[in-house]
């Protein structure tokens, strides 16, 4: 058995923890790429959204460098995601592609579906016990990795030479791929944090801050999202996402599971415009939005595939909280257009805004001042 | 130096390429309207040749660059600013009508809403995906009526009852007006019934949820056609506001922002190639780079055989390289 999984941002390193330190072998699919959208698309359902065809060809690539197996999150909230592996499984057989598909997920089965389902991938000699010590490490390190991520995009915004944190991010996920087992990995994010904590900052910069919104692949994914995230950053904009898969381990998966007490301020927060769940990360949309708007963010831009259904909901009612807040949002709607000129056009546009925006409430605030 | 001189501002989209030449308080000396053919460099050098006919070889103290083939154009010309569309039509629109609270603006490939407040923009909308909503679909249906497009927008005033035709998707307008024309409808009322579709269409995809007030400036070059602008009038229940320049107003935004650059900035120097690097060949080249598995898509732009440069990577790794001198 040679296990492959789907990219999402780096979650390859959450899951070449485990598999090192339960001493599974696996292939980790070549970075998300043209080629693997192209094979995805080609065998997809042409309605179904895209993460599912990147997937398909992020499986399809790995099982081109030995992969028999695929692991699969699942679950039961209402979105297509909870249908994606049976849809993964049956394209692969009908494409040529025979892989066996273990689904992660809590489902009518319960917490001890779950269970069995893990069991598959330990090997016969190896403790029992192995497995959720090794779990334990990786949500640890799910987390420091996501902590990463957004020290890596507040210190982008605010570097003074153009380029250091890209370098020192790029050459982290490349060397993450070489690092064996939990405990490397750590050291590697330890030492990749020093460098970063060590990039010389501007320290007049006053970025814009944007907080970024919507579906969780097409936010985490660099790749999906045509690496706004970075782009941003690159323009001097300091960036903020809340959904992460750490948050998406621990709140939806280990808290929900163990039915432990969960973090629901977005909820609260949604709740005078969405007050349910309706499925996929609509109602976090909404809540994060809402917090963003009154920490004072200057703008929100929501991402999302193509025929979302849970975001277009949200997109929606984005806008009477637009209204309401004050806070402009932009929305990006992402399908297999590889054409990014006139995404960044609106991107740049939102950002001349967002500044402009801010200058005018500065000299409006100053005015006030005056007066008293 | 000399301390009077022109700012040049080039409007590069996929249909025209728009050129305009200001003086040094920023009045328009000269513009230009050309259709881009599908080959942006070529329009855009020929363009620079053309605009400055009769001046001679004007010294250029400023040089702002949009549109969709902006990266392309300011590399060629050497822009001192590159800046997206939506900015310089809101600038463009407000150096005309200063209280201007609303633009329409569509183009050949795209369309836009800017929502402007307290002078500022205050939200936007683009379209970039629908083909319905821009002027290529009139295009397209002009030439399917056999019609010159310069005379669609008079033929549609004389209509006295449009008739009416989907105007949610490019193909659907299309099969209804073939039917409708088919069914014996005068080609008045065809084509009055196609601006109504396409204003249908801006509205409810761009304008929705979105407060319009006056003074609305309607811009682009699809703002020519007088059929469209009355279709909006009656949409709107509004005066529209058509400026003198609308075909160029991209162009003449970019142009502003040239000087206000020049203006904030005492050491400013252009970087315009000149009028001699206009007249040297250029051509592209594409190449997938192989350094990662991002497989990003490369653009070379070369000129006497020596790559001039590189643009199109997402890491920096080409665009950042020097060019072969």
């Amino acid at each position: 058995m040679k296990i492959t999984f789907p990219h999402l941002g780096n979650t390859y390193i959450v899951v070449k923890s485990i598999l090192d330190d339960m001493d599974v072998e696996y292939v980790i699919p070549p970075f998300s790429n043209k080629e693997a959208l192209e094979l995805g698309t080609r065998y997809s359902p042409e309605m179904v959204c895209l993460p599912l065809k990147i997937n398909i060809g992020n499986f399809i690539q790995a099982y081109e460098l030995g992969a028999d197996t695929v692991l699969m999150a699942g679950g039961c909230g209402p979105c297509r995601f909870g249908y994606y592996s049976q849809l993964h499984r049956e394209i692969l057989i009908d494409a040529g592609y025979p892989m066996e598909i273990i689904t992660l997920e809590i489902g009518s089965g319960g917490i001890g579906e779950l269970a069995m389902n893990t069991l598959k991938i330990v090997k016969k000699n190896m403790s029992r016990i192995q497995l959720p010590l090794a779990i334990g490490r990786a949500v640890k390190i799910a987390k420091r990795l996501d902590e990463l991520e957004m020290l890596s995009f507040k210190i982008r915004a605010r570097e003074r030479e153009q380029g250091r944190v890209d370098k020192v991010y790029r050459s982290f996920r490349r060397k993450a791929m070489e690092k064996c087992g939990s405990r490397e990995i750590t050291n590697l994010i330890r030492q990749t944090e020093e460098e970063l904590r060590g990039v010389v900052l501007n320290h007049r910069a006053n970025p814009l801050k944007v907080g970024v919104v919507g579906e969780i692949y097409t936010g985490i994914e660099q790749f999906a999202s045509f690496e706004i995230q970075e782009r941003l950053g690159r323009m001097g904009v300091d960036v903020e996402r809340k959904v992460t898969v750490s948050n998406w381990i621990i709140e939806h998966m280990i808290k929900k599971g163990l039915h432990l007490p969960r973090d629901l301020r977005y909820q609260e927060a949604a709740s005078p415009w969405l007050g349910a769940m309706i499925g996929g990360h609509a109602q976090e949309t909404i809540g994060n939005a809402v917090m963003y708007a009154q920490k004072g963010y200057d703008g929100v831009i929501q991402i999302f595939p193509l025929s979302c259904m849970p975001e277009i909901v949200a997109e929606s009612l984005l806008s009477s909280v637009e209204h309401e807040l004050g806070i402009p949002v932009l929305t990006l709607i992402i399908d297999e257009m590889t054409g990014e000129a006139g995404y960044m056009t609106r991107v740049e546009a939102f950002i001349d805004m967002l500044e402009k925006r801010r200058e005018c409430e500065k000299h409006e605030v100053g005015r006030l001042l005056s007066w008293n | 130096m000399r301390s009077d001189g022109y700012y040049l501002g080039i409007d590069i989209g996929s249909v025209s390429t728009n050129l305009i030449l200001t003086d040094k308080n920023g009045n328009i000396s000269a513009k230009l309207y050309k259709r881009t053919c599908g080959q942006p460099i070529q329009s855009l050098v020929q363009g620079v040749n053309e605009i400055v006919l009769g001046l001679g070889c004007p010294n250029i103290i400023g040089v702002g660059v949009t549109g969709s083939g902006r990266e392309l154009a300011g590399v060629i010309v050497g822009a001192d600013i590159v800046k997206n569309e939506i900015t310089t039509h809101a600038i463009a629109a407000q150096s005309f009508i200063p209280d201007v609270r609303t633009i329409l603006e569509i183009g050949g490939q795209d369309s836009k809403i800017i929502i402007l407040r307290k002078g500022i923009v205050y939200d936007f909308a683009m379209n970039t995906v629908c083909a319905a909503g821009t002027g290529s679909f009139l295009d397209r249906q002009a030439a399917r009526l056999g019609l010159p497009i310069e005379e669609f927008g008079d033929l549609a005033l004389q209509s006295s009852s449009p008739v009416r035709i989907a105007g949610r998707c490019a193909v659907f307008a299309e099969s209804d007006m073939i039917h409708k024309q088919q069914a014996g409808h005068s080609k008045e009322d065809i084509v009055s019934g196609l601006c109504e579709a396409l204003v249908r269409n801006y509205l409810s995809n761009l304008a929705k949820g979105k407060d319009i007030f006056e003074p609305v400036v309607f811009q682009g070059g699809v703002a020519a056609n007088t059929g469209i602008a009355a279709a909006f009038e009656r949409a709107l229940d509004m005066k529209i506001i058509i400026p003198e320049h609308y075909e160029v107003m991209g162009a003449y935004g970019a142009a502003l922002i040239a000087r206000q650059r020049r203006m904030s900035d005492s050491s400013f120097e252009t970087r315009f190639t000149g009028f001699e690097a206009m007249k040297r060949s250029y051509s592209t080249r594409s190449k997938d780079c192989d350094g990662c598995a991002g497989m990003c898509e490369i653009v070379e732009l070369i000129s006497d055989g020596l790559v001039q440069a590189r643009w199109g990577d997402r890491c920096g790794k080409w665009s950042f390289s020097k060019a072969e001198r």
